[in-house]
């Protein structure tokens, strides 16, 4: 029999569970426990994708997360899901997965013709072409390139709701990263000493590399149980530790197994965010790949996948299996395949000698020492290889079904790169390695280069004690009671990076670079390890480079004619293994993607048939009407203008200003004066950046002599707060102020109208409202319908008007009280599009003039700055650009027609220039007060061109309209109706 | 070492700086020949004792300047000096977005003149770049935001730019995965920019490397600048880890360490230095043609030619020179992807990133003099110094030949902050971190 | 990702906070003129190593606290409130 095929039982799989699949179709059995890749193998296909450029024939190459290859499209509940690596997806029930970048089928695949192409198609040839004629970039390549392009389809199916996910936070003194026998040991001594220990592990399963050697089951389960027996121990299965970001912060995905999924509503994966004192990286070692040609053949794998396809799923990866390493480590593979009576084709081993292969000699294996392999054969799938001597001389060919090779272990330093740890080179075992600063932790065992189960255990405790010293705690002695089996003698690695002959050698074989593909960089000068990486697209695939980066390096290295250590890996950054964005986005997403603040009175305003705007996170009413269009808010307008109207006005900000320096501090805030307000007074005030551009606006109050209660915009509410707190306590520590923030703590409504006096009457009884003695301006604390409250006689709209403030809890009561009073004049609620209206007619600024880039000039309150004293934003205000006279200033605009509307961002041209612009219209309404739209309008040198006309341009809306520019203020410019 | 894997090292130096020109045809050859007759892109330099001009910094500026100074105002000699390995900063490390979507029309002016350069660069240049212009597609979701986007389209297409709006039912026609209504912020529609797109960012740095060092432009490499020295108030050279170089006019093209390099001439900055994040994914058939940007979670997004979603959202906040991601913006901008395009929860995140922005007090760029004669800053760039990269190079070429500002880039001058004429897109104030 | 220790809440994440800057910029006296106000609100020194900044905890007790930080490796060396208490000595996050 030839190919792979399930030959025992496996340690993960249950044998008595079997479990249904589809591959391209094609109905298969697995058994449960099995990852795709596994039971693929047991149903002996080796076929299972194409790779991204020229669509060769691929096999699965590994077996875990580092698997470049055997990528597929999971056909799902959510869809299409591109780029599934088969070795981690667990097999279920019903699985149906499809092959990804090939048409029509996985086996006669159109695009293999890039393949007969390649010579034509080296690293980055895109850059040397398709450049003419011009217009054909966009029309003819690009839209072929990018079709060719992608691997897997992604197709999603949105369901109502987003797939659920969640975040979850862990706090802990330390994370030990990796369960093998290094981080198994590790944690042991951790958890024994009572500190709190996270201990995240990828795979499914404790014991890393440990659980493919059966003389380390006893010592696995017997850590294992003292583990789970440690209350300040969490075990994390099935948890990557995706990126470390310093500070003790690090993310980690956990993959809920299809069980746990099915206990938790589907959910699939939950994101970590894990804050620790110390970290322990016992991340071990990445198997890497030899750059020979043919080493991407179905067929061609990873030596320690095939223990593990053997130990893990009872699955050999083949039936005459030949071997090519370079390590003694790799070896295990093949006394385990010959245990498991599988015949070995033959060890091709590039050293002359070794204590490994001797060993394999003793059992009858055949050993081709000091030999390599040169050439790969076979269609789909290989059928043997070749094999030269090193010195060129004898050559031989193997039949064999499959090839384990192993080019040596690269520590996984690439989380400890992302904290700054330095690479360094370690010749004894051909790799990189590094180590953390003990401020940040340690790493510990394969993962810094100690290899060996043994020797990687007593190197986790070694690092677990010395992270206790640092946390000063007591560190006791490792528990000897638990004996570690000990390491075999072995012969050290002879480092081999790449066998050179005929045919392509791949160093990453999911985005199809060769090993001529990174001589084409060096010869044309992307020498440097990130440019050839950039110019060859090496180690940017989903894999990330992981079992050939380092390949990669060296054959960069080597024509450079300079040593690895100095050409060293590409940088690695975050995440350690892709990331689904629903894990990454956790629930805050959709409806609850952000915060939705809601005023006191949202649900009598919903009743009442608003529609709502949103301000930032606020919900605002807008309009009383479901109905689109002006006419439900012009009807609104109108009411305040004829009568009277009320409007919840809560989302303002509202900052409470107290102590013996707060009249001081606010002359220092406001760009006008506060010290002179008398008490029971309002004072409209204005607020400056440093930099002399206006920041807000709004009114103050002076409740008593060391009380006063700022209002800010509904915008700028946590802004001015921020800026508040700043600045008294940077600039003005001298002052004995406190400010409180008490915009959620008061409703406010304004009540305004030419009967608003009347309304008034009615709820505030024992308060004399009379002009006389609640004058425009005046403020201070009021009853209002028997709620202790504060009333403000203020208006925006330009009509006499009061705004009330009530206890947030009281609003529904105040707000039903006025409407009750109102009912007589036909009060009406309005929105703030109403608002809106009125302010633009009374010329009133908001957001859209307050822009940023506006100053007091600029809007005509040049009169309010103080002439004496400091405050913020004084000096700036006075350099030459901020008193230009072809600043923008704030006018009126009306069409000349007063049939055309006027439109928000229509630029202003003069009639005789069409082409340069003047300014802009910053709000516009049509108007209640008289026939006709009115706008406002920031326009250069605007107070100079009263009464002239221009054109308010919208190319967007293809109209231009003439208008005439006037005062902002459309109405009552002199304030009669607010003082009536 | 086995014997079959040894080559003989590289003679470094041998090979003639020019690589020849580039075409299907060549490639075609070379692919009979075993693409044995390439060689290197730009020539590694080594610097020599002086130079009429020294240009600090590899980067997309750094070496457009040295490109229109060469090929436009006919100085040659000069030199790019890159302390590591050019194009690995700012230049590869962004969104690779194009646009010149301005609300003034002073930038408008220059940022257009910035595509139009773009849109003919890979023939100036003999090095596809793969410019495409998809488009960029702005969504909105508040009348405000509404109302300042027509504003700025209005203004464009004022100046002869093109801009049109984008009804709710087209956006939803033109990106199939955007979710209209998504729960929190419904799309109202989108502007597009037609002439918007994307480039190649890396192949931006080493076409216009390439084309400099053909003019003659020398480029060193691993040649970090030390010191900056002067005699009196003007500058009369460079220390670097290379040896002293002298030169009459020295230019700062090293956005991000803006401040570091003015520092050595005494010089502050209104410059801080921030992080900005960027990810991709993992590659995909396609499924989004244009460039889209979300305001409601600072989210913009696009798919590269190789099938990636290349994506990134706001700074971070604060004064960093780290390049790297944090996890709560990596977060964040995740948790409006899958708001605006729930159909993208599947899909796998593959890296984070970060580059370091010059963000200037303003939002705006900076080509000017400074106050130490011959001494030229191109910098301040913020999130925008990509798409300006032939503008950019072009203008500071100008001023650096002509000694006065180029009339589309002078308002980018230094003395707009003491002078009240301050360029502040976003009306955000002097925040960096806030623009 | 910075984790703050602010004297009054503890330990918390950056997200917390607002930066407000470099915190050895000082506000000019009033009359100091426009040169040196220009150079107070635009010019910074933007330090590639330690520099003292401002964060204001506004997603907590809302005190502006003086942080020595580095800028590129993010390592935290003193956190101080503005009112005269000491440093708090900080277990070192790097």
């Amino acid at each position: 029999m030839q190919g792979p095929g399930r030959v025992a039982q496996g340690a993960l799989t249950d044998a008595d569970r079997p479990v249904r699949f589809t591959f391209d179709g094609i109905a298969m059995r697995g058994l449960a426990g099995d990852t795709l890749a596994s039971a693929l193998l047991a149903n002996g296909i080796r076929l299972v994708g194409r790779s991204f450029k020229y669509h060769r024939p691929r096999g699965v190459v590994t077996a875990g997360p580092e698997e470049p290859c055997a990528l597929v499209d999971l056909i799902g509940a959510d869809g299409r899901e591109p780029n599934r690596l088969a070795t981690t997806l667990a097999l279920h029930e019903g699985l149906n997965v499809r092959s990804q970048n090939c048409w029509p089928s996985l086996r006669f695949d159109a695009g293999a013709v890039n393949d007969v192409l390649a010579r034509f198609l080296p690293a980055g040839f895109y850059y040397k072409t398709f450049m003419s004629p011009g217009w054909a970039w966009e029309r003819l390549y690009e839209p072929l390139i990018r079709r060719a392009a992608g691997l897997g389809r992604l197709r999603p199916l949105v369901a109502e709701h987003a797939a659920p996910a969640q975040t979850v936070h862990d706090h802990a003194d330390v994370l030990v990263i990796g369960a093998g026998s290094a981080g198994l040991a590790a944690a042991h001594r951790l958890g024994a000493s009572g500190l709190r220990v996270l201990l995240a592990e990828q795979d499914v399963v404790l014991g890393g590399g440990a659980l493919l050697d059966e003389r380390w089951t006893a010592w696995r389960e017997r850590v294992s149980a003292a583990i789970s027996g440690f209350a300040n121990l969490r075990c994390l299965p099935g948890t990557t530790v995706i990126g470390a970001y310093g500070h003790g912060v690090f993310g980690a995905l956990e993959t809920l197994t299809p069980a746990e999924s099915a206990s938790c509503a589907g959910l699939r994966e939950r994101l970590r965010i894990i804050r620790v004192r110390r970290v322990l990286m016992a991340t071990g070692a990445i198997e890497r790949l030899i750059a020979f040609p043919g080493n991407d053949r179905p067929g061609v794998m990873l030596a320690g996948a095939a223990l593990a396809y053997l130990r893990r799923y009872g699955v050999a990866v083949g039936r005459r299996p030949a071997f090519f390493l370079n390590n003694d480590e790799a070896y295990a593979t093949v006394f385990a395949m010959h245990a498991a009576g599988i015949g070995c084709a033959g060890v091709v081993d590039v050293r002359a000698a070794s204590l490994a292969a001797d060993r394999a000699r003793a059992l009858g294996i055949e050993i081709f020492a000091g030999a390599v392999v040169n050439a790969t054969s076979g269609r789909n799938g290989l059928d043997g290889v070749s094999i030269v001597d090193s010195d060129g001389r004898r050559r031989r060919e193997l039949s064999a079904d499959c090839l384990l090779i192993s080019g040596g272990y690269s520590p996984a330093t690439a989380l400890a790169s992302q904290l700054g740890a330095a690479l360094q080179w370690q010749e004894p075992v051909a790799a990189f390695s590094a180590q953390l600063d003990a401020g940040t932790g340690r790493t510990a065992g394969a993962a810094c280069g100690v290899f060996g189960y043994a020797a990687a255990a007593r190197d986790g405790e070694r690092a677990a004690g010395s992270i206790l010293q640092q946390l000063n705690c007591a560190a006791d002695a490792p528990d000897a009671r638990i004996e570690l089996p000990p390491d075999p003698q072995s012969t050290p690695i002879a480092a081999l990076w790449e066998v050179r002959g005929r045919g392509k050698a791949f160093v990453d074989l999911q985005n199809d670079v060769t090993t001529q593909d990174v001589r084409l960089a060096v010869r044309e000068g992307y020498e440097h390890v990130e440019h050839m990486k950039r110019y060859t697209t090496h180690g940017m695939a989903t894999d990330q480079g992981r079992i050939g980066g380092l390949v990669g390096s060296a054959v960069l290295a080597q024509a450079r004619g300079v040593p690895l250590s100095e050409v060293g890996q590409s940088k690695p950054r975050p995440f350690a293994q892709p990331v689904p964005f629903a894990a990454l986005a956790g629930g805050e997403v959709r409806e609850h993607f952000k915060p939705k603040r809601r005023v006191p009175l949202h649900d009598w305003h919903e009743r009442a048939g608003a529609t709502f705007a949103l301000t930032g996170t606020l919900l605002r009413p807008l309009v009383y009407s479901p109905q689109p269009g002006w006419d439900p808010v012009l009807r609104e307008a109108r009411a305040v203008r004829s009568s009277i109207g009320v409007t919840d006005v809560s989302t303002l900000g509202k900052i409470d200003v107290q102590g013996p320096g707060a009249a001081r501090f606010l002359d220092f805030i406001y760009a006008n004066s506060f010290s002179t307000l008398a008490m029971g007074r309002a004072r409209y005030g204005i607020m400056l950046r440093e930099d002399g551009m206006l920041f807000d606006d709004g009114t103050t109050s002076r409740l008593g002599p060391e009380h006063f209660l700022i209002t800010t915009t509904t915008a700028n509410a946590a802004a001015v707060l921020e800026h508040l707190e700043f600045n008294l306590q940077s600039s003005c520590r001298h002052l004995d102020v406190v400010l409180t923030d008490v915009g959620d703590q008061w409703a406010q409504f304004a009540l305004a109208g030419p009967r608003a006096r009347e309304v008034l009457s009615a709820v505030v009884a024992d308060l004399d409202v009379s002009n006389a003695a609640f004058p425009f301006m005046a403020a201070g604390a009021a009853s209002i319908a028997g709620i202790p409250g504060r009333l403000f006689r203020i208006s925006f709209s330009g009509e006499l008007a009061y705004e009330l403030a009530v206890p947030a809890s009281c609003a529904l009561q105040a707000w039903l009280a006025l409407l009750d009073a109102g009912r007589a004049f036909g009060i009406a609620p309005y929105g703030l599009d109403a608002l809106n209206t009125l302010r633009i007619e009374k010329g009133h600024v908001t957001g859209a003039e307050l822009n940023g880039n506006t100053n007091a000039g600029d809007l005509g309150f040049a009169r309010m700055l103080k002439q004496s004293g400091d405050f913020i934003g004084r000096a700036m205000a006075q350099r030459s650009g901020m008193l230009a006279p072809q600043r923008q200033q704030l006018v009126g605009v009306r069409p000349v027609d007063p049939t055309a509307r006027l439109r928000n961002g229509a630029q202003l041209v003069s009639v005789a220039a069409r082409t340069s612009s003047l300014g802009f219209v910053t709000s516009s309404t049509p108007s209640v007060e008289r026939e006709g739209w009115a706008g406002l309008a920031l326009v250069e040198d605007g107070r100079n061109r009263l009464g002239q006309r221009m054109l308010a341009a919208s190319p967007m809306h293809d109209e231009q309209t003439e208008v005439e520019i006037l005062s902002p203020h459309h109405l009552d410019p002199h304030n009669v109706r607010v003082r009536a | 070492m086995h014997p079959e894997s040894e080559s003989q090292p590289q003679t470094t130096d041998a090979a003639p700086s020019s690589s020849g020109r580039f075409s299907g045809w060549r490639l075609l050859v070379e692919g009979l020949t075993g693409q044995r007759g390439w060689s290197r892109a730009w020539a590694k330099a080594a610097p020599r004792p002086r130079y009429r001009v020294v240009i600090v910094g590899g980067g997309g500026h750094g070496l457009a300047s040295a490109y229109y100074l060469a090929s436009r105002y006919g100085i040659t000699d000069v030199a790019v000096l890159e302390q590591g390995p050019i194009g690995l900063g700012n230049v590869g490390r962004n969104t690779t977005i194009i646009r010149s979507n301005y609300f003034r029309a002073d930038n408008i002016r220059f940022y257009d003149y910035s595509l139009k350069l773009w849109e003919g660069l890979e023939q100036e240049l003999n090095f596809n770049a793969m410019v495409s212009q998809r488009g960029t597609l702005n969504l909105f979701h508040t009348e405000a935001q509404r109302d300042l986007f027509t504003r700025r389209a209005n203004l464009m297409r004022l100046l002869g730019v093109d801009a049109q709006s984008v009804s709710r039912e087209s956006v939803k026609a033109l990106v199939p995965l955007v979710d209209l209504d998504n729960g929190r912020y419904p799309v109202l529609g989108g502007f597009l920019q037609r002439r918007g797109g994307t480039v190649r960012h890396d192949a931006v740095a080493w076409g216009y490397a390439r084309a400099a060092a053909r003019a003659g432009v020398d480029i060193v490499e691993h040649c970090e600048v030390t010191g900056i020295r002067r005699e009196g108030s003007r500058v009369i050279g460079v220390e670097t880890t290379r040896g002293p170089i002298a030169a009459d006019t020295i230019c700062l093209a090293v956005a991000g360490h803006s401040s570091r390099l003015a520092a050595m001439a005494g010089l502050r900055l209104p410059i801080e230095s921030h992080v900005l994040q960027a990810f991709v994914t993992e590659s995909i058939k396609p499924v989004l043609d244009v460039v889209m940007t979300y305001g409601a979670g600072h989210f913009y997004v696009s798919q590269s030619n190789k099938g990636g979603l290349v994506y990134g959202g706001g700074i971070d906040g604060y004064n960093t020179y780290g390049q790297r991601g944090t996890l709560p913006m990596a977060e964040e901008v995740a948790a409006a992807a899958v708001t605006l395009m729930p159909g993208l929860a599947r899909l796998k995140v593959l890296r984070q990133w970060g580059g370091v922005m010059d963000m200037s007090m303003d939002g705006s760029p900076i080509i000017s003099k400074t106050a130490v004669q011959g001494l030229i800053l191109n910098g301040g760039w913020c999130y925008g110094g990509f798409k300006a990269i032939p503008a950019g190079g072009m203008t500071t070429a100008h001023l650096i030949a002509r000694g006065e500002p180029h009339p589309l880039a002078a308002h980018f001058n230094l003395e707009r902050f003491a002078a009240g004429r301050t360029i502040d897109e976003r009306g955000a104030g002097p925040f960096p971190f806030a623009h | 990702m910075l984790r703050i220790q602010c004297p009054w809440c503890g330990v918390r994440d950056e997200i917390e906070f607002r930066y407000r800057g470099d915190a050895s910029v000082v506000r000019p006296a009033a009359d100091a003129g426009i040169d040196a106000f220009a150079s107070y609100v635009y010019e910074r020194g933007n330090q590639c190593g330690w520099q003292a900044e401002w964060w204001l905890h506004v997603g907590g007790c809302r005190q502006l606290l003086t942080v020595e930080r580095h800028t590129l490796t993010h390592e935290i060396r003193s956190i101080r409130g503005t009112a005269d208490e000491p440093a708090q000595p900080l277990d070192a996050v790097r």
